[in-house]
Order: structure tokens, then sequence, then C-alpha cells
């Protein structure tokens, strides 16, 4: 899988820089696929390399016919259309692997080695290439730098563009301690300088493993591939003493079998349809997860992410939009409307927090215009009071906790007017924040703070539901304010008042039950419970210790990516059992065509079997040898693609899958064999 | 066909089925130690039995020494039946003087019974003294049978565990299906057939004078102890040669449907158990509606093929004669006639009993190839006793396999989750049977030593040979029995075939209940397959349909379809 | 090896208790209570020999016997020390040659009998076609119905006797739909001797 060869078509820096592909890529892949005919590199392939050994002993069976001056049209066609059948599979492959290779490309256009600007003990800077950093380095990089490896800021702030890795052309901020700490080698400070620790030497960087996954060096066989393999080696080894024993079977039977003709309904009846196309199918669950931006550490977690059972969210960012929005506004009893709404604007005037800009925004769009008056004197909100507001004049307006305006005021708890009261329970119950809104020394009425659920959450939720994953929500929130939000956004269940160790007890828990459980997160203090989940999502934005706990990571930095994860993880054990499904049952049709093509010479009775009206016994093992190497091919797109998944629940989705793939198994190779049929009695060609 | 005929097939069945449900409930208490009724008879004989064996009936085993354990019992098995039938001629209680087996048969033998095959290359009547039939084959009609259902209860347990390491103990497990139930339902009913007219007494022959002035001997012996434990074991081996065929073995309609009913109710009653055990009843429903509804698809096509016209009967001198062109009676008793016939040559080649009550290789093409097929299919519908019950869930195991894939979950059975390694023991066991019977069915149809042992021609006699490595390595026993089976080749390599089918199965299935049992129990989740229902009821036939038919379709064709077209052509339809 | 004594001692004991105490059990209990059928089901004569067992077919061939099928049991059929069924296959020569014979000669008596009253009867497969142990005590009644003129001619007796005779020792499926209609023949034969003892006519047929 060795390439250095940097085609001119891959696209470089384009957004999204990943899972890309080109003309070049299938080019590359014919080219891929005829290397790939060594025998040594189709042994992890047991069906392909059965194919492969039976197309060379069609081979020789073909020299040898030519050496005695026997007839070789047709075992020379035999020969060519199972060498085919190898080179189809290869090339599957090829074509799967030459997506991501041409992305790799496009990050190691990024791996330029820049000289760094190493710090030393003494604070004095000397150049130093970057692959000669080490762990534990500090160095400094200045706008206009690339930064020279992964590391951890330690101190500064600046704006970094990370297109080379994410294509997002935006430049992000990163800064010294905190979430946002981590930056990665090859990107480019725009603005302000940093200085770095080292925490990846050079080949074992951010880039580098990313260009490793993405070309699929080190990929490993997944359990579940594993298992499939198991069968299909189980499957091939059955067909092989099937067509062996034919032998004996058929003598008695009076016929001598050729052993071109076994060869050719071994190589049809192994599956080699999902044999040649099950890495292909991997691979490209790879590359779907890049084109989501997505970058997985290893096949396992793509397969695992399928089989999730228990989704840990974070409320803040994931469920709702992080921030708490004003949505109404009640009044004191006995005073009018506008009165409240007037004096929770004006409290809010001066106050830049999402909060204040939303209490803001709801009076603006119920018709007040008021504005910030000449002598306005902001009242900043200060822990002491928990109270922010505004003065003008004789005129003060305050807005904060319901118990803290009342405490500014000098009244008691059960001061507070019975409706307003109640407005107050409502809007608690409700998983909302009541904000107490004063005027002067009066409470004129509350507004109402509400996380807003994202719209479209609820029914990704419910999907998720149906496909059998289980959403639980994380929130820092008390468990009334929490209940309120996780029905709004129809979680399963919840997390209230969570600390981060809470969520790795979860885990743990979820774990011990035999639960699979995905989380995404960001945080220093969140690596543990990513390094514990089964698919634990790192957000690239994150710091460097969570990223390396995860073993995927999001370049776009978006929570609700799990959902699009999963799906994927799902699609890909989808489209491999879908495509074994099919190459099972091609098998039925295939025996239609073969057996009595062998035996009917002998047995004219078994020409009864013929029930696709072949036109001749070669015609009829030349057909279906022909349509087994042909469906590889017409089926690499649907590997690459995948099968389209629904969350429709289990037993409608296998009804539909098995409906298309079963039935369809079935029934296609009769047509398709009828087709290269016709087409192979009218060319003449055996 | 008539009504009567499809009462008498639908009754029948039902009737096992319903038997099944009873005997799986007791059953699942016998596997689980729980107390019955006949505790103060049997307890303490059963202790009594660990006591003087060295057993300690709570020591629990891993599958390894499960296996270990299941295979002694059954080589110590062979070595007593191999003696018993080697020293027949010194043995007391022989008033006919009948002497020892031949090595080549006694080993043939020895394995038969041993692996609940009960193939027979002998004749009952002339070959076996009493003793023989009962301190020989009756004790290994009982071990076997209960070799099967202890298996089954270690994967019952396995699948029930959480994270476990123990199966539970093999021997345990073969002396409480022996003492509370194999040996109290065979009492009972061996009485019961008595009283239908199944003999039992220990003299061998009776002298008769017939009304034409013939002396006519009748073999007679101890037939009704061996008869019910023959079918509630699905053993299979008659005390006669001509097996339940014989009126003594079955006189009438009652005997026949208790034999029939025996034969399978307790495969169905595994089910039961396994799925009260396994805490999955539903789960067990699903398993035994897919291993009826393939029965009765397969006695119903035996009965069609039976009542349709045969050459013989349809010839043009039969039929210038005026003889009914059907049904086919070659080979069958009047008092059963094709109803019966059917729906019991179903039930035994689908249970892996393999007794018979008409004389198979007189079907036509198409009702000996449905036998032939039942047998091919793995001995699962519902199999034999205990054996059934895994082989079924080894097809369940693949079925959900596959199933899952295409719902994007790996693949969970009751709760455990179906990996790399379930597969590879799933697979090896389905892959040891074809292999087996397709490897030396091969080399038997070119091998001239092998070739003189049959009887018919063409595609009759390639049947026959199939047949009997179908019966040998699915352990079912029943044959095209126009083959004569007591020679070197086929009584060793029928013997080898024998055990390869038995053990090579039931270590890899041991072995897949340990790796079973020590997965998490997962509880259900809404993403997963439910396997409790008409789709995967569905989905399992499919797979097992396809999965038989792709392995065996060359043979099939070959065998009955040549036939079978042939004869479509000679009677000119 | 711990598990030589476990495995050998439980072996012999559970052989001991299924092998020996159950169907000595089985035995001792059925020779009490049920002696007839324990013993074969064996008919005696008024001599107290036994000349059949009422569920074991045996050979007749005289003109005044109902016939039994044709028997695969021994060399001469009817050996209830041997039985057997032919197990030829449907496309066996052998099978259709012999049916087509079998056949056309009863037809042709049953044209000669029929000659005398009933009209041509079809024949059964039953009467043709052997059966599974080469012991079957019964025939169809269809089969038994068509000889019924032949007995009655050899027996010089009304062929409604016979008939009665016949349905009288012809029972139905058990329930209605267990098994098939049969005739007991060796019990038919005994009431027709019965009715008019064997010494007085029937002759050998040639």
């Amino acid at each position: 899988m060795s390439s250095t060869r940097v085609p001119a078509e891959a696209p470089v820096h384009a957004p999204p820089v990943l899972g890309g592909g080109g003309q070049g890529v299938i080019g590359r892949a014919l080219g891929d696929s005829v290397a790939k005919m060594d025998p040594r590199r189709l042994s992890r392939n047991p069906v392909i390399l059965a194919t492969w050994v039976t197309a060379a002993l069609a081979s020789l069976s073909l020299i040898d016919a030519a050496i005695t001056r026997q007839p070789t049209a047709f075992a020379l066609q035999i020969a060519l259309w199972l060498w085919a059948t190898v080179l189809f599979a290869n090339f599957a492959e090829s074509v799967a692997e030459g997506r991501g290779k041409a992305a790799a490309d496009a990050l190691r256009a990024a791996r330029v080695d820049t000289l760094a600007n190493l710090v030393g003990e003494d604070g004095q800077v000397t150049a130093t290439p970057a692959h000669q950093l080490s762990v534990g380095q500090i160095v400094h990089v200045a706008a206009g730098e690339v930064i020279p490896a992964d590391g951890e800021i330690v101190e500064g702030v600046a704006s970094v563009n990370e297109a080379a890795i994410t294509g997002e052309s935006a430049p992000v901020i990163r800064e010294s301690g905190g979430d946002r700490s981590a930056v990665t080698g090859g990107t480019t400070v725009v603005s302000d300088w940093i200085k770095v620790r080292v925490t990846a030497s050079a080949g074992s960087s951010f880039l580098d493993r990313m260009i490793a996954m993405v070309e699929g060096a080190d990929r490993r066989k997944t359990p579940n591939e594993m298992a499939l393999g198991v069968l299909l080696a189980g499957l091939t080894l059955v067909f092989l003493i099937v067509v062996a024993t034919l032998v004996g079977l058929g003598r008695n039977a009076g016929v001598r079998l050729d052993p071109l003709v076994l060869g050719a309904l071994f190589v049809c009846l192994i599956p080699t349809t999902i044999g040649g196309l099950i890495a292909a199918i991997g691979i490209a669950g790879m590359d779907r997860l890049l084109k989501f931006n997505v970058l997985a550490t290893s096949g396992r977690a793509v397969e695992a992410a399928g089989d999730v059972d228990t989704l840990l969210l974070d409320k803040t960012g994931t469920i709702t939009f992080g921030n708490r929005m004003a949505v109404e506004v009640i009044s004191a009893p006995a005073l009018p409307d506008s009165l409240a709404l007037n004096a929770a604007l004006m409290a809010s005037m001066a106050d830049e927090t999402p909060e204040g800009r939303s209490i803001v925004a709801l009076a603006r769009e119920q018709g007040l215009s008021g504005a910030l008056p000449s002598d306005a004197r902001p009242i900043p909100f200060s822990a002491a009071t928990r109270l922010s507001g505004l003065d003008a004049g004789a005129m003060r307006w305050r807005k904060g906790a319901v118990e803290a305006v009342l405490a500014q005021l000098g009244l008691a708890r059960g001061a507070l007017s019975p409706d307003l009261d109640r407005a107050v329970d409502r809007i608690a119950r409700a998983g909302g924040t009541p904000l107490a809104v004063s005027e002067n020394d009066r409470l004129v009425g509350v507004v109402h703070l509400k996380d807003v659920v994202k719209p479209g959450v609820k029914e990704r939720f419910a999907d998720l539901r149906r496909m059998g994953v289980r959403t639980v929500m994380i929130t820092g929130d008390n468990p009334v304010t929490a209940a309120a939000i996780a029905s709004e956004a129809g979680v399963d269940t919840f997390l209230a008042e969570a600390k981060p160790e809470d969520k790795l007890a979860m885990i743990r828990e979820e774990q011990a039950r035999g639960r699979l459980v995905a989380m995404c997160g960001d945080g220093a203090n969140d690596a543990p419970a990513l390094a514990q989940a089964d698919v634990g999502v790192a957000m690239q934005t994150g710091t460097q210790a969570a990223r390396e706990a995860g073993n995927m990571v999001d370049l776009d930095s978006d929570p609700t990516k799990v959902i699009e994860i999963i799906e994927v993880g799902k699609q890909l054990l989808i489209t491999r059992g879908a495509l074994t499904t099919f190459s099972i049952a091609n098998d039925v049709a295939k025996y239609f065509a073969i057996i009595p093509a062998i035996f009917v010479v002998s047995l004219p009775a078994l020409s009864a079997l013929n029930v696709m009206r072949l036109h001749s016994p070669q015609s009829a093992i030349l057909s279906a040898v022909i349509f087994n190497a042909l469906i590889i091919v017409a089926l690499i797109p649907l590997a690459l693609r995948g099968v389209r998944y629904r969350p429709i629940g289990a037993q409608a989705l296998l009804s539909r899958n098995l409906l298309i793939y079963g039935l369809g198994g079935l029934v296609a190779p009769f047509v398709g064999i009828k087709i290269v049929d016709l087409v192979v009695s009218t060319l003449g060609l055996v | 066909m008539t009504w009567t005929g499809w009462a008498e097939i639908a009754f029948t069945l039902g009737l096992s089925a319903a038997a099944g449900l009873p005997l799986g409930l007791y059953l699942a208490r016998i596997w689980q130690g729980g107390a019955t009724w006949l505790d103060p008879i049997l307890g303490p004989l059963e202790r009594g039995l660990y006591a003087l064996a060295g057993i300690d009936p709570k020591a629990q085993q891993g599958w390894s020494a499960y296996a270990i354990s299941i295979l002694a019992l059954n080589a110590v098995g062979f070595f007593l039946l191999y003696a018993v039938l080697r020293l027949q001629g010194l043995a007391p209680f022989n008033p006919l003087h009948l002497g020892g087996m031949h090595p080549a048969l006694a080993f043939n033998t020895a394995v038969s019974f041993v692996t609940n095959t009960n193939w027979q290359a002998y004749s009952g009547e002339t070959t076996l003294s009493n003793v023989s039939q009962m301190f020989g084959l009756t004790v290994q009609n009982f071990l076997s049978a209960a070799t099967g259902i202890a298996i089954a209860a270690a994967l019952a347990r396995a699948f029930a565990a959480h994270r476990g390491d123990t199966l539970g103990n093999a021997f345990v497990d073969v002396t409480r299906a022996t003492l509370y139930l194999l040996l109290p339902v065979s009492l009972v009913f061996a009485l019961v057939l008595v009283a239908l007219g199944v003999p039992q007494t220990l003299a061998m022959r009776v002298d008769a004078a017939t009304l034409e002035g013939a002396k006519q001997a009748l073999a007679i012996g101890p037939v009704a102890s061996q008869e019910i434990i023959k079918q509630l074991g699905t053993n299979g081996g008659g005390f006669f040669n001509a097996n339940s065929a014989h009126p003594f073995e079955n006189p009438n309609a009652w005997t026949n449907l208790i034999e029939e009913v025996a034969m399978n109710a307790l495969s169905f009653g595994c089910v039961v158990a396994f799925g009260v055990v396994s805490l999955a009843r539903r789960e067990a429903r699903v398993l035994l509606g897919v291993m009826l509804a393939l029965v009765a698809a397969a006695a119903a096509a035996i009965y069609a093929a039976e009542t349709a016209p045969t050459p013989a009967l349809a010839s043009p001198a039969a039929q210038a004669a005026h003889v009914l062109a059907g049904p086919n009676m070659e080979g069958k008793e009047v008092r059963f006639g094709a109803s019966s016939s059917a729906v019991w040559t179903a039930m035994t080649t689908g249970a892996s009993d393999g007794g018979v009550n008409a004389m198979i290789e007189s079907f036509t093409p198409l009702g000996g190839g449905v036998a032939l097929f039942m047998i091919k299919l793995g001995e699962i519908l519902p199999g034999g006793v205990g054996s059934g019950l895994f082989g079924m869930v080894v097809m369940a195991v693949l079925a959900v396999f596959i199933a899952g894939l295409m719902v994007g979950r790996t693949p969970e059975y009751l709760g455990k989750k179906i990996e790399a390694r379930e597969v590879k023991f799933a697979v090896l066991a389905t892959l040891i049977l074809p292999a087996a019977l397709l490897g030396f069915a091969a080399v038997a149809a070119v091998l001239p030593a092998a070739l003189k042992s049959v009887s018919a021609h063409g595609p009759h006699g390639l049947t026959e040979i199939l047949y009997a490595y179908s019966s040998a390595v699915g352990n079912n026993g029943s044959a095209f029995a126009g083959l004569n089976a007591d020679t070197p080749w086929w009584d060793t390599t029928l013997a080898i075939a024998m055990a390869i089918g038995r053990f090579g199965y039931i270590v890899p299935v041991l072995a897949m209940a340990g790796a079973l049992a020590a997965k998490p129990r997962l509880e259900p989740t809404a993403g997963a397959l439910p396997t409790d229902g008409a789709q995967f009821a569905s989905l399992l036939i499919g797979v097992i349909l396809i999965l038989g038919g792709l392995q065996y379709f060359p043979a099939l064709a070959l065998g009955p379809g040549v036939e079978h077209f042939q004869m479509q052509h000679l009677i000119g339809r | 090896m711990t598990l030589l004594r476990p495995a050998l001692v439980l072996v012999l004991a559970l052989a001991a208790i299924t092998g020996l105490a159950y169907p000595l059990a089985v035995t001792g209990l059925a020779q009490i209570a049920l002696p007839d059928q324990a013993n074969g089901s064996l008919i005696r004569d008024a001599a107290g020999q036994v000349v059949g067992s009422r569920l074991i077919g045996q050979a007749f061939s005289r003109d005044g016997y109902l016939h039994p099928r044709g028997s695969a049991a021994g060399q001469a059929g009817y050996d209830a020390t041997a039985s057997s069924g032919t197990n030829l296959g449907p496309m066996d020569p052998r099978l259709i040659a012999r049916v087509a014979k079998d056949a056309t000669a009863l037809a042709r008596s049953q044209a000669l009998e029929s000659a005398q009253g009933s009209g041509t009867a079809s024949i059964a497969p039953d009467a043709v076609e052997w059966s599974g142990s080469g012991l079957d005590p019964d025939v169809s009644p269809a089969n038994a119905a068509a000889q019924a003129p032949r007995i009655a001619a050899a027996r010089r007796l009304p062929l409604a006797t016979v008939t009665e005779v016949i349905a009288a020792h012809t029972e139905g499926p058990a329930l209605g739909f267990l098994g098939q209609p049969r005739v007991n023949v060796l019990a038919v034969n005994l009431a027709l001797d019965a009715l008019h003892p064997p010494g007085a006519s029937p002759e050998r047929r040639s």
C-alpha cells in the first residue's frame, strides 16, 4: 500500500479536504488491482485466493489443451473470466483505497518540514528543523509561521488557520489553559504568537496518524469482519467439498467431469461477490466518515459505532443552543404588561451576555423601541449582588435571580405575589430560569429564560430510539430543570448535576450491563470518559488530552455529529450483510445453470432443471462465470456508497433488505445469466 | 390423498408437539436440579450412583471438561456394547445359541448405538440374543439419548449464564436425564405398548402350525421395553429387521401413534426446556414452530408423492388389469397406508430416529428424496433428543449473524453477542457434516468394493449410497435397505461417518457453548433484531433450506432428481 | 485419570438399571397383567396348538382362503424369523415386471370369477405390491372384496356370507382417521374355517 506518487488531480485544501476523490483514483486503482494479483497479498482473503488458484489451474489446463491441440476457445474464455474475477475484486479494493490515498496526499502536502524556533531552558531561541523536535520541548511560533509539531499552548493566544486539517478556512482562536489549548502541527498561526510545548515527536503526530489512517496503512480486520471472514471461508470449504465430491458422484452417474468446468462451478459457488467487495466496504465506511469530516483511529471504532446502545450527550451545545433565551415576560398583577417588559429591556440594555441580548431581542420583537438613555449608568453583574441592571436619572432597573432581587428590595421570599410565585414555579418546573425584574423599589415582573432545544433534535433522537440507541443527556442543571429539557428534547434519560467523574461512572455502569457507549467531549476532564467509551468522539478544537483519549476526532467540532457516526457504522454492517446475502442467494441460479449443463448429455432427464433454457451447456457455464465476474463490478458503487440506511426499526429494515438483497439475489442471476447467455450465443463465443 | 390422511398427519404432528410441552417443562426442572415427584424413589438411587462412582454432583465443569466427560462416558459405553456383541455366544439366556458378531459388524453396531444412530447392518431376530438386545442395545438407547439431552442442557445454561465459565456437570446431566425422564416414561409406555399388542417375553421363538399345515416360527422377545426407548430416545434401532413395520413392534394405529409421538415429543420437549432454562420462551417457541412447519411440509410432500401414480402401478399391463394407480403400497403395511407411512417417515428422518414403518427404498423418488433431504438438513426438524435442539441453535446462530448484519448491529441471539468465535464453531459444526457425508459417498460411488453392496442401478443406486452416508452422518439410522451394509467397507466407513457426525458436531457445539457462557447476557434493546417472531422464523427456514440446498443440490439432482425426471418420462407426464 | 472411575462406574450402573432391571421389570409386569399380548397375541386351536399370531401374517394359497399380500420375509415369504420388505425402488424393472405379471394373473382369475357373478373390480395396490415387513397380517377391504367371489366359489358358499365374514373382521381406522381400514387375513380364514371346516372342500390351487 505504499504510495509516494502524488496524483496531479488530487484535490488539495478543498473543503471538505478529506474523502475527496477524483478521476485519478480510477486510473490509480486499475494499476493497483494488477499489482494486487500477487497471491501473497491475497492470503488475507480466502475466497479471492481460491479464485486465484482456480484461475491458475484453468490456465494450466488451457496450456495443456493448446499443447495437445484440443479446442481452446472455451477454455481460454473461462480462464480469462476467472482471472477477471480476481482482477475485479482487487479493483474494488483499490478504488476504495484510492480515495483515501488521494486524501492522504493532500494531507502530506501540509506536512512541510519547517524550521522551528526552539526555546531553550535559558530562553534562548535556536532554529531547529521540525523533525528533530522532541516531546517536552518548547517552541515559539509567531504570526505567519507554521506550527512545527503537535503541542499544547503554554503561553499566549493566537488565531490559527487549521484548513490543512479541517478544510475550514476561518481561523480559530487557540489559547493557553482551558479546553482550547491544543494545536496541530502543519497548521498556521495567523495572528499574534504562542509558545507551544511539543506533545508528539515527528512521525507520530496527529497529521501522521491521520495520513496513516486515511491510507489504511495499518488497516486491521475488525471483529465483525473476522466473523464474516470465517463464515465466507467456511462456505468456500463447503463448496470445495461439494465440487470435489461431484467427481465421484458424477462418475457413478457415468459422467467424467472436465476439471475446467468443475473449477468454473467452484468459483461460481464460492461467495466471490462479497469476498471481492468486503475490503472495499470497510474502507468505504471510513471514507464516508471522512466525508463528514470525522477521523476514526480504527475500523473497529467505526464498527462499534454501529453497535452503540447508549449515547451520552452533553446538554449544552449539543441538545440546546448553549445559551438560555428569554421567551416571555410576566408582569406583576395590576401593572400594565408593557411596564415589566420595558423594565426588563432597560435592565438588559447594557448587558452583553447572550441572556441579556435575548431579553432585548424579545422586547424589540414585542414592539418596544426604548433607546439607551444618555445618562445611563450600566450596573454590571457582580457575584456579591448577583444582579445586573441600569441606572438612568432617578430610575433604577435590576434583574437577577428571584431571591437576589427580593433580597435587594429587602423582601422575604413570601413577599412575592401569589400570581408571580406561581409563574416562578411554572418556569422552574418547565426547566427554565426565572429572572426577577425590578424597577426602582418594586418587583415588576419575571422573565422566563429558557434553554432552547435545537430544532430537529427530537426527531433525531426518535430515529435513534428506533434503531435501539438510548440517549442520555448529561447536564449540570438541577434535576427539575434537567427533566424538563430532557422531555422537551425527547432523550430517554438524563444525568443531572453531573460532575465529570459521574460521566465516567455512568459509562462504566452501562458497559457492565453489556452496552456499548458513545459520547463526545472536548475538555481535559472529558479525557477519562472518552477513553472509557466504546466510541469517544473528541472535538478537534478540544484539548490534546481529549484528542488522544477518543477513538474518533471530529474535525468540525460539532457534537451532534456522533449521530451521523452511528449511522455510518450501521450502514457499514448493513452493506456487508446485504451483499453477503445477495452473494449466497445467487448460488441457486448458478446451480440451475451449471448442473444441467454438466450432466445433460449423459442424463437427459436433468434438462428439466435447465429452467433458464440456456443456449448450450458451454454457453450456460460461461454465462454463469461471466455473470459472477461482472456482478462484482456492478456492485462496486453500492459497496462504496453503502446500502441505504433508514431508521425504520430492525424488523422493517430486515424485511426490506431481505426483499431487496435476499429475494433480489435469488432472482437477479436468473435474469442476468439468461441475458449473458443470449449475448454469448448471439456473438457465437462458444 | 384423502381428508382422513391429512387429518392423521395434522393430528399426529400436533400431538407430538403438544406432548413436548409438559415433557419440556418437566425436563427443565430436571436440568435445573429442581424437585420432582419421583424424588422419594429416585433421589436415594441417584445419590447412591454418585457415591459409587465418586462424582461430586455439585462440581461444575467448563466446556472442555464437560466435553471430555461426555466423550469418556460414550467411550466406556462403546467398549461395553462392543464386548456384549462380540461375546454374545458366551453369555447366558441364548437358547438359539447365536454366536458373537464378527469384529467389523460389532464395531459398526457399537458405534451406531452409542452415537444414537442405530444403523443396523444386521437383522435383529436372527443375530441377537435377548441379553444383547437388553443389556447391549437398550442400555445405549438410554445413554445416547441422555447424552444428547445433557448437551442441550449445557447449551441452555450457556445462554442463561452471565459471564459464566461452567456449563454444568456432564455426569449429573446424563444420570438425571436417564433416571428421572427416560426411565419412568419408558416404563409406563412400554406397558401401554404391551397392552396394545407388543410382546414382552424372555422367550425367543414360538412355533406355530399354520392353517394350511405349514410350520411358522415366530421370532419374539422383550420387544416393548426396547421399542419405547427406541422411539423416545430417537434411536430407531429395531428389535426386528423390519423395524416398526414389523407387526410385533408396531401392531396397529394406536401403537403407531404412540411411537410417532414418542419419537418427536422429547425433541420438542428439549426445545421447551431450553426456552425455560435460557429464559427465552418466546424464542424457543419460534424454534419449535420452525421445526414443526418443516416436518409438516415434509410429511405433506411425502404423502403427495406416495399417493401419486408409480411406474409399477401405472404400467400399461397393470392399467390393463385395472390396477388403481396409487397409493404406492410397495414396502408399506396395509394398516398404515400412505398417510401413516408419510407422516412417520417425515418424523423419523426429521428427528434422526431412523425407525421406519415402511421401507423408504421403495418410496417414489420424491418421497424418498424428501426423506433424504430431511436427513441432510442436519437432523434438526425436530432432530434427535437434545441434538435437534443444539443443531437448530447452530442454525439460528448463523441466521442471526447474517440477519444482524442486515440491520446494522453486531448480531445477538438470546442476549449473547454472536462474534467470530461463535461463528467459527457454528461453521465448523455445519462443515463437518457435508465433508464426511459427501466425502465418503463420492468414494463409495466409484469404489468397486463398495458398489458390490448396492442393490439398484442408475440414480437409485446412487441414492442408496447417499442415503447410507447421510443416515450415518446425521445419526439417523434409517436406510435404503436394499444396500448390503455388512461388508468391511460399509461397516467401517459408516461407523466412522457416524462417529464424525456425532462427536465432530458435539465438540464444536460445546466449545460454542463455552464461548457463549463467558459473554455477558445483554438486555434486549429496540435496535436488536427480534428473534421471537414470524419474521425470524421465516428467515430461519430460509437459511436452513438454502444452506442445505446449496450443499446438496448436485447430489440430490443426480440421485432422486434424475430418478424423478426419468419416472415422469416413463409414466408419460 | 480422574474421569475413568466416574465414567466406568456410571455406565455400568446405568447399564444394570436400564439394561436389566428395567426390561425385566417390564417383562414381569407384562407377564402378570397382560399375558396374552406379552406372549405374542397367539391363537390356539381347539387342541391348544398355536396356529399363529393375530398380528403376524402367514401364507395362504388355497382358493378357499383369503390370500395375504406378497411377502419378502425369508426365501418363501412369511418367514416370521426373517422380516423384510423387497426394497425394490419404484423404477426397478423387477418391481414393474412383477406387478405387471401379478396384476395380469389376478385380473384373469377375477374375470373368471366375475363370469359367475360380480362385475370386474379394480385391483387394489396392496394386492400386487408387497408389504414392508413381509409379515403384514392384513389386506385392504378392496383387496379382500375382490377375493370374495373366489373364496365363495371354492367353498361353495353364497358370496354374501363370505362378504359378511370379511366385513366382520374389517377394522376401520382408529378414531376414524388414524391408519387405514384393514381386514385381518388369519381372522377371516379362521372364521371361514369355523363356518365351513377346511377338510370339507378347499382344494389346492394349481
